[in-house]
């Protein structure tokens, strides 16, 4: 256990270097990017002078070492800086925004696993039956079928043709108050609040914008599922279990699956860092307070520390990610050991 | 006395209604009226003061809603049917009545004695004269509007007494008056303010930043920054009179398929600023209306530092080359109004106002031929990613059009964080798209703005001495001055002669309402709730 504890520490110490990498290169990008900040942001009206009253009020008039450092001394204060269109902390607009991305993601890729990989297994199993080309019709749609289509559709439909599903107004109607803030996460808060009305409420709001990210998930998952279960099943392994007569669910999932899992949660990881950045058309179609909009509205508008915050909460988050799908690889597979790296 | 029972019923319900009276009416407005409006909208609300440096367009709304100016502009019927403010008309806000000394240079103020504040406390001249002062020293936009008025520094603002406010200006200008009107010179509870101030901030730009402190016709009862603004009706409001709606819950949407949808299905009572391919899908649907924005015009700008756009013959045959028609309904989907094919004759001064060449190749062809250019030129055409939807076509349009002469026209798409630099400030764009639009709604003002020599907006580098000291000389004239109107004229007959700037149409402000009536277009091109009310 000391063992592990330590590699995770190794772990850990490792991403330093990473972290301080992508402070430094989310710096220069920014200052690459076209289009002057003070220019854009002292309004189409502005003359000269008011354009360097804005640089200086910026810092912007600084060179850009002297600007990096100040931004570094801030960071390491756990000052993200000030976005200038929104005027608020940094820190405080990830902070409102990034779980309405997180729970919007996670619970697509919950609905996604449920379907794509018992899908995923049968199609293994019964390889070339319905269940497997439903399958393949259900991963080709998914992967064909861009977002904010399936987005637009599945609003034009459940909400403008049926009215089963509410207007597509963010994450809750404004009839209802969020519920007092623990995490940020309204299912999670409603619960912690024992209002479950506001959790329906959250549940109904949420239900299109997952099915649409869900659909979208789900192809990756389900033909990496099919793959790694068709390896699995066609091992030495597998045989000789069968052959030693053990039952059959054993073997599936005892024996099958749970090799068969490895490459499924590698791919799992890499779908929710892949879809936590790029799912801004769903949050434009359902006009959800996320981060993916967030971020290219701040790159529009050259709004350095927006951008620059965004960058460095996205790269902490896909470290800790790694590093949970590391430990799970651990225990997936006894084999994988810390101890060995 | 004889009663029966019916009488007696009777009896008491007449009583009983006439005591009830009030409380009839009340009800029965309240079913006919809205008591909470809905508006979809694309734009982001990113701070709730005006004067911040980075204060976009959608936060405007803040300033008029929740703020009193001294005066407010009237209302009037268009031509089409539709309602507007009414640039003519200058109604009282905080202001109860006001005077123009003989030499148009003291304006005196005299403020509504019921005038007060969301907190209660009385508006001032001194409250006056702070916001007025802010204004004019934080620099940016809100100082750059207001020297369009006239007002530079703060020495020209006095507060005499608690109820008398003067304004003491350089020069006579018929622009002061209205650009008192605009959204920037809102007054501000100087009280909270300077509590909330620091020695960093006077100017409590962090507190009002976040925090309302005015007079207006509503209040923020909540702002979720990125998902929705909520206006509470303020009861004691004496700027006008009170709104019928008493709660406003503006809701960012920022797809326009899911706008549509949501006006369709009546879940939203106003869907403000919507695209023009939607505003012609929606009309019949719900109420769609398109108003032209006044004092702005869609623009093809011809560089005169290019060489052959020196030639008039050439910027003769581009405006005969142009595609009109075409460009207004595949760009604008019809919405606005054509700015081609007028009159040949100047005798109003209308602004804007149709240039007279329309499509016609052959003449377009004889004035190439007539030019040093016969054979053509290839040029650059530069259109800003921000405004793709309407450029992107009319600029294809363009080129494929000037190919038909010989010129060839390679479309660049700029960055929209990038445009201001290239196409304002250096000016170095040869041939370009353009859409510049005055608050101030005279004809002087756009001719300031775009026409006169250095200005920001003159990206074609134009350069008329006539031009120049006409605008000088009309700009601040009265609209009534018998020398005005011919002066006007003449600028109008000099620039649709020398076409730094063709005119292609003038772009219309879509907003589709389903349940609810009143709304009014304004410059500011904000939804002005104040005088919305139910169907």
């Amino acid at each position: 256990m000391a063992g592990r504890a330590r590699a995770i520490g190794i772990r850990l110490a490792q991403t330093v270097p990473v972290i301080l990498g992508v402070v430094v290169i989310s710096f220069i990008l920014t200052r690459a990017l076209p289009g002057d900040p003070a220019v854009y942001f002292a309004g189409a009206m502005a003359d000269e002078q008011s354009i360097q009253q804005v640089r200086e009020a910026l810092g912007l008039d600084q060179p850009l070492v002297t600007q990096f450092f100040l931004y570094f001394a801030d960071l390491v204060r756990g000052d993200l800086g000030r976005s200038i269109s929104t005027g608020q902390p940094v820190l405080t607009d990830l902070a409102m925004r990034l779980p309405a991305s997180l729970e919007l993601t996670l619970s697509a890729l919950i609905v996604s696993c449920a379907i794509a990989i018992p899908l995923g297994v049968l199609a293994a199993v019964r390889q070339g039956s319905w269940v497997d080309h439903l399958c393949r019709v259900l991963v080709t749609a998914g992967v064909s079928l861009p977002t904010f289509f399936t987005g637009i559709l599945l609003v034009y439909v459940f909400y403008y043709l049926l009215g089963w599903a509410p207007s597509p107004l963010g994450r809750l109607d404004f009839i209802y108050l969020e519920p007092p803030r623990v995490t940020g996460f309204y299912l999670v808060d409603s619960l912690l609040a024992r209002d479950l009305e506001t959790f329906g409420a959250t549940v109904r709001q949420l239900a299109l914008p997952t099915i649409t990210l869900a659909l979208f998930t789900l192809a990756p998952i389900a033909r990496m599922t099919r793959a790694a279960m068709l390896q699995a099943l066609s091992s030495d392994y597998i045989r000789t279990a069968r052959a030693a007569g053990l039952s059959r669910g054993k073997v599936l999932f005892g024996y099958g699956l749970r090799n068969a899992l490895l490459p499924v949660v590698t791919t799992l990881g890499m779908v929710f860092s892949f879809v936590l950045g790029a799912n801004v058309l769903v949050e434009k179609v359902f006009a959800w307070p996320g981060i993916g909009s967030y971020a290219v509205e701040a790159l529009v508008a050259s709004d350095y520390a927006a951008v620059q915050g965004f960058v460095l909460a996205m790269a902490l988050l896909f470290v800790t990610l790694n590093l949970i799908i590391d430990l799970s690889y651990a225990l997936i597979d006894p084999r994988i050991g810390f101890d060995t790296k | 006395m004889d009663t029966n029972r019916r009488d007696f019923l009777r009896m008491t319900a007449a009583v009983g209604g006439g005591l009830a009276m009030p409380f009839a009416w009340a009800s029965a407005a309240a079913a006919q009226g809205l008591d909470t409006m809905v508006v979809a909208s694309g734009q982001t609300i990113n701070s709730l003061d005006l004067h911040r440096t980075g204060t976009n367009r959608a936060s405007y709304q803040v300033a008029i809603n929740c703020y009193d100016r001294l005066v407010g502009f009237g209302s009037r019927q268009l031509p089409t049917g539709e309602m507007s403010y009414d640039y003519d008309t200058i109604v009282p806000e905080l202001a109860e009545s006001w005077t123009l000394s003989d030499d148009g240079l003291v304006l005196t103020f005299t403020l509504k004695p019921d005038a007060v504040f969301t907190d209660g406390t009385p508006v001032t001249a001194a409250d006056v004269k702070w916001s007025f002062d802010r204004a004019v020293s934080v620099g940016g936009f809100p100082t750059t509007q207001m020297a369009a008025g006239g007002f530079f520094r703060p020495d020209q603002f006095e507060a005499v007494d608690e109820r008398t406010f003067v304004v003491r200006l350089d020069y006579p200008s018929k622009l002061s008056l209205p650009d008192l009107a605009v959204p920037v010179p809102f007054v501000i509870n100087s009280t909270v303010a300077r509590a909330n101030a620091t020695a960093d901030d006077p100017w409590a730009m962090e507190y009002l930043h976040t925090t309302t402190a005015g007079s207006g016709a509503y209040t923020v009862a909540r702002w979720d920054q990125g998902q929705q603004l909520v206006y509470e009706r303020n009861d004691i409001w004496a700027g006008g009179p009170l709104p019928a709606i008493r709660r406003v819950i503006m809701r960012e949407v920022p797809s326009p398929a899911t706008r549509r949808a949501l006006i369709e299905r009546g879940d939203v009572q106003v869907s403000f600023d919507i695209p023009d391919r939607d505003a012609s899908e929606l009309d019949g649907t719900v109420d769609v209306f398109s108003t032209p924005i006044e004092n702005c015009i869609h623009c093809a700008c011809l560089n005169t530092r290019f060489e052959p756009f020196q030639d008039p013959e050439v910027r003769k045959a581009i405006a005969h080359a142009i595609p009109y028609e075409a460009i207004f309904q595949s760009a604008a989907y019809g919405r606005g109004a054509p700015m081609w094919g007028g009159s040949e004759e100047i005798t109003d001064t209308a602004w804007p106002r149709p240039f007279p060449y329309v499509l016609d190749m052959e003449r377009a062809r004889e004035h190439l031929e007539a030019s040093s250019f016969a054979g053509g030129f290839p040029v650059q055409l530069s259109i800003s990613l921000d405004l793709a939807s309407w450029m992107e076509p009319a600029a294809l349009l363009i080129q494929e059009s000037l190919g038909q002469l010989g010129i060839t026209t390679t479309v660049d798409r700029i960055p929209g964080a990038n445009w201001r630099t290239v196409a304002l400030v250096d000016k170095t764009l040869d041939f370009h798209l353009e859409n510049f639009g005055g608050w101030l709604n005279t004809p002087d003002y756009y001719f300031f703005w775009a026409y006169q020599r250095d200005r920001l907006f003159n990206s074609s580098n134009y350069d008329n001495e006539e031009v120049h000291e006409l605008t000088e000389r009309t700009l601040h004239m009265a609209m009534d001055d018998p020398e005005w109107a011919p002066m006007i004229q003449r600028m109008f007959q000099i620039v649709i002669e020398d076409l730094p700037r063709i005119p292609l149409y003038q772009p219309a402000l879509n907003v589709a309402v389903n349940g609810a009536s009143g709304y009014e277009f304004w410059f500011h091109r904000q939804l002005d709730p104040r005088r919305m009310t139910g169907v």
